[in-house]
């Protein structure tokens, strides 16, 4: 019996390329850069594994959401589980955290994503940590 | 979402909270079509029970018959499961288990565009499944390997056979495994991660 057949694809040519790693371009070895709330560049650009912690106790003016999600994240929790726990699609998810953000109730770990040139001692940290399991 | 000062949210348990020195964390995607083992996947090798974040997807109906009006919008909600593994005190590794329909993938702002790499589950009962997901990864420029599963009642194919059907490249790894072993899991997350260090230092003169 033969299996059924594909054909390959190229990649787009209008796709954007991966986010340019901000002010980190004089160093071509990295193919991963942080890029996020706290890299200035993608202000508010949330990501699913954007570690989130809360940076204070709810203040008495905080809604009971933002309660709810500052007893979450007294330890780093990505926003993907935060979104998980509390029951919040992703959008709305970013949107509650953007606003806590801007309040200093929360601060934001950026990513680590992937870019056109790799960080070859991340993929090898990876790589260790798997090994262990 | 109702949200009331009395509501008690359970959150991780003591023993899943990652420490205050967790810095940044990383993602893979494991993709594939309906019941190919995603979930199971992420199950085998997360740290912390899967979780599952939805997002809400609004459509205008199409192809429906203008007499009964064009505006009509349906809801779909898109479930993902993920899990997560400790690599450092550093740094965490996340696992989403992403449904095959690239309809879905826009959801999730930089789900596949900040992955490290992409994990394509094929079952070869329906390899044309997996025809779409790999051509997409192909056209966003996504790294990913193939892991096919082998259930009971599917094909055999040699991986010479399978490289010619899903016409992948010498150098993408194709492997075979069992999901539901945290062991096989792991080693298709590793061939993944081999499989994109090799790119890195291709890419890295030295
Ligand atoms: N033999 C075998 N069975 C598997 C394997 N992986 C998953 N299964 C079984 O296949 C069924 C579907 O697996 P799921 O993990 O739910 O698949 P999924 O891709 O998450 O499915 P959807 O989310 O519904 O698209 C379950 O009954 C699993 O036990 C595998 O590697 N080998
Ligand atoms: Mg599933």
């Amino acid at each position: 019996m033969t299996p059924p057949k594909r054909q390959r694809r190229e990649p787009h040519e209008h796709l954007p390329p991966p986010p340019a790693p901000a002010g980190k371009q004089k160093n071509p070895e990295r193919l991963f850069v942080v890029a996020g709330p706290d890299g200035g560049e993608r202000d508010g650009d949330l990501d699913l594994v954007t570690l989130i912690v809360a940076r204070a106790d709810p203040p008495p003016s905080a809604t009971p959401e933002q309660s709810a999600l500052l007893r979450l994240c007294t330890a780093p929790l990505s926003v993907a589980e935060l979104s998980a726990y509390l029951n919040l699609p992703f959008s709305m998810m970013t949107v509650v955290l953007t606003d806590m953000l801007t309040a200093g109730l929360v601060t934001a770990r950026a990513p680590i994503v992937r870019q056109a040139v790799a960080d070859r001692s991340i993929l090898e940290a990876v790589m260790h940590g798997l090994q262990k399991l | 979402m109702d949200f009331k000062s009395s509501d008690v949210v359970p959150g991780p348990r003591t023993e899943d909270q990652l420490p205050h020195t967790a810095e940044a964390a990383v993602k893979i995607v494991i993709v594939g079509g309906f019941g190919v083992g995603k979930t199971t996947m992420v199950g085998s090798v997360s740290e912390i029970k899967p979780l599952t974040t939805e997002e809400t997807m609004t459509q205008a109906g199409i192809g429906v018959d203008d007499n009964y009006g064009s505006d009509t919008k349906t809801a779909t909600t898109v479930a993902m499961d993920f899990g997560r593994i400790s690599i450092t005190e550093q740094l965490v590794l996340y696992l989403f288990g992403t449904p095959g329909q690239e309809r879905f993938w826009f959801l999730w702002n930089g789900l596949f565009e900040g992955a490290l790499g992409a994990v394509v589950l094929a079952d070869t009962r329906r390899l044309e499944v997996s025809f779409d997901v790999i051509g997409r990864l192909e056209e966003r420029g996504v790294p990913f390997v193939v892991a096919v599963n082998t259930f009971p009642d599917a094909p055999r194919y040699a991986v010479s056979e399978l490289r010619t059907a899903l016409d992948l490249a010498e150098e993408i790894p194709i492997v075979e495994c069992d999901v539901r072993r945290r062991a096989s899991s792991r080693d298709v997350l590793m061939t993944l991660m081999h499989f994109l260090h090799a790119l890195a230092t291709a890419k890295t003169p030295v």
